[in-house]
């Protein structure tokens, strides 16, 4: 039965992607992998690398859950895949502090209790260090605007403006 | 999503080749729209040639003292880029009303004018749809049509082209250039999307083994008078309920050439040169303005949902024109309203 069973799934095999070895440089660090061309950044840093922190939403570009920086810019994970990226530097949330040091913007999120019940925070914090990197948001309102990417369903939208504001009042992009 | 397999083409020439080897074959660059109408099984190619790599990304000045755009600059790029917000500002703030940061900074030019539309029943499997299955027919026409196209739709699709971008360059008069197996070739703006008509599958006329080079943008800009006005349900991160992209020329108070390309009611950017025609040589007020909206709605048609679109748009392109106007910094400037409500 066991030999069976095998077969059967060794039918199926090819109706299934193959596998690629892809080598992806994440908070600084080089890790090989094998996957599928199908596997999205996003599933990638989640399922095989086992770095939870970059949350999926609603997986179409639509929540800003997933947002993580390649080469210093903002990006949606679900929306890329993981193939694409190889060769790139991806930073995700568990990258931005130094050992114990948070980043600038994790402390202001912290200070203003800009968040609830936490879901969207990483992808509210990794957008801001890419918003602080463009240099274009010059008002409250340019904030708003350029963060419009990312919802927050428990609606922590004031505190997360504020704790943006704050950081870029002290200066912006330290830390990098 | 689908099986496929994945190459990256280190030349144009081998990704034109790629393409035409593969009938399913499919460029991918930003990926914003690829990737997840792959994930809802609207799009299914069974290979993907990443052509990122591709030396497409630059943004230069042409002789003829226009600009010509990368098809692989992406959208955040283009906006912010030095010569585009200075010369070309309703094209930047265009792109700018469009998706979010994150989606500007993966998203091409090229891919941007590819864009498919976002009708609900295009997207749902689940229903008929001539754009997604030729001949299913069009779910939209009897559904909950309230985004869909008050002009230039025909009975078997009533989907709207969702590109800010497009809008801005069609009131340009953008050209997009491309190259396939047969060459070169360059496509005037106006002739890059077409009507649905009864092929509703095909959303602009480039040839499946044909690829986007570049957008040349012609020397005038419009810097000096122009508006990209666009209304939606939310104020940010949501796609037009109708859009208009103004762009005047002005002698005085005298309009000497006037540009009005709508978004958000039409298979393609929605350009009228009569319209335009009747504002050349007049003075710039309410009720010249409101003929030539009068003139871009008049074969309006609305659905059930949607027929506030009409008056919306009316008012819209009467809104733009006035802003186009209105960005003169001459104090004596002779548009006047009488009422400072909203339009």
């Amino acid at each position: 039965m066991q030999n069976q069973a095998a077969f059967e799934i060794s039918a199926l095999q090819p109706a299934l992607p193959p596998q690629q070895a892809v080598t992806l440089k994440v908070n600084g660090q080089e890790k090989t992998i094998k996957l599928a061309p199908w596997v999205s950044l996003l599933d990638a840093l989640r399922e095989y690398l086992q770095l939870t922190g970059t949350k999926k939403g609603c997986d179409h570009g639509q929540c800003g859950a997933c947002t993580v920086l390649v080469n210093g810019k903002r990006i949606n994970s679900c929306l890329t895949l993981a193939i694409m990226e190889e060769g790139n530097e991806i930073i995700t949330i568990e990258g931005l502090a130094k050992g114990d040091e948070l980043h600038p913007l994790q402390t202001a999120f912290i200070e203003h209790d800009a968040y609830q019940c936490g879901y969207c925070t990483p992808g509210q914090i990794c957008s801001a260090v890419g918003l602080l990197a463009e240099g274009k948001a010059k008002t409250t309102a340019d904030i708003k605007e350029l963060m419009s990417g990312n919802i927050c369903r428990c609606g922590a939208y004031t505190n997360i403006v504020s704790a943006i504001e704050e950081v870029i009042q002290k200066g912006g992009q330290a830390h990098e | 999503m689908n099986s496929f397999t994945y190459t990256r083409a280190t030349t144009l020439e081998t990704a034109v080749q790629d393409k035409a080897s593969a009938e399913l074959a499919k460029f991918i660059a930003g990926g914003t729209n690829l990737t997840d109408l792959m994930k809802v099984n609207v799009e299914g190619p069974n290979h993907l040639i990443d052509i990122r790599q591709l030396a497409l990304k630059d943004i230069t000045d042409n002789a003829d003292g226009g600009l010509r755009l990368g098809a692989l600059a992406t959208n955040a790029d283009t906006a912010y880029h030095e010569q585009v917000a200075k010369r070309y500002p309703l094209l930047a703030k265009a792109i700018l009303a469009g998706a979010s940061a994150q989606l500007r900074n993966m998203a091409t030019n090229g891919g941007n004018i590819l864009q498919r539309t976002r009708c609900y029943y295009f997207y749902d499997t689940a229903t008929a749809c001539n754009k997604r299955e030729p001949g299913s027919g069009c779910a939209a026409l009897s559904g909950f049509n309230r985004i869909h196209a008050i002009l230039g739709a025909s009975e078997h699709c009533i989907a709207v082209h969702p590109s800010d971008m497009a809008i801005a360059l069609a009131a340009l008069e953008a050209n997009v250039n491309v190259t396939g197996q047969q060459g070169n070739r360059t496509i005037p703006f106006s002739d890059f999307h077409r009507l649905p008509g009864d092929a509703p599958h095909l959303d602009n006329t480039l040839q499946p083994d044909e690829i986007i080079t570049s957008i040349d943008l012609p020397a005038k800009g419009f810097a000096q008078h122009h508006a990209y006005l666009k209304l939606r349900d939310r104020e940010s991160y949501a796609f037009a309920l109708v859009s208009v992209a103004a762009g005047l020329e002005m002698d005085g108070d005298t309009i000497t050439e006037a540009r009005i390309a709508l978004g958000g009611v039409a298979h393609k950017p929605w350009r009228n040169r009569e319209a335009e025609d009747l504002l050349t040589g007049k003075s710039a007020t309410e009720e010249n303005f409101k003929l030539a909206a009068a003139e871009i709605m008049r074969e309006a048609k609305g659905y059930e949902h949607n027929s506030f679109k009409i008056e919306l748009g009316k008012r819209a392109i009467m809104r733009a024109l006035e802003q186009a106007v209105k960005m003169s910094n001459k104090p004596d400037s002779h548009f006047h309203r009488t009422s400072t409500e909203p339009v």
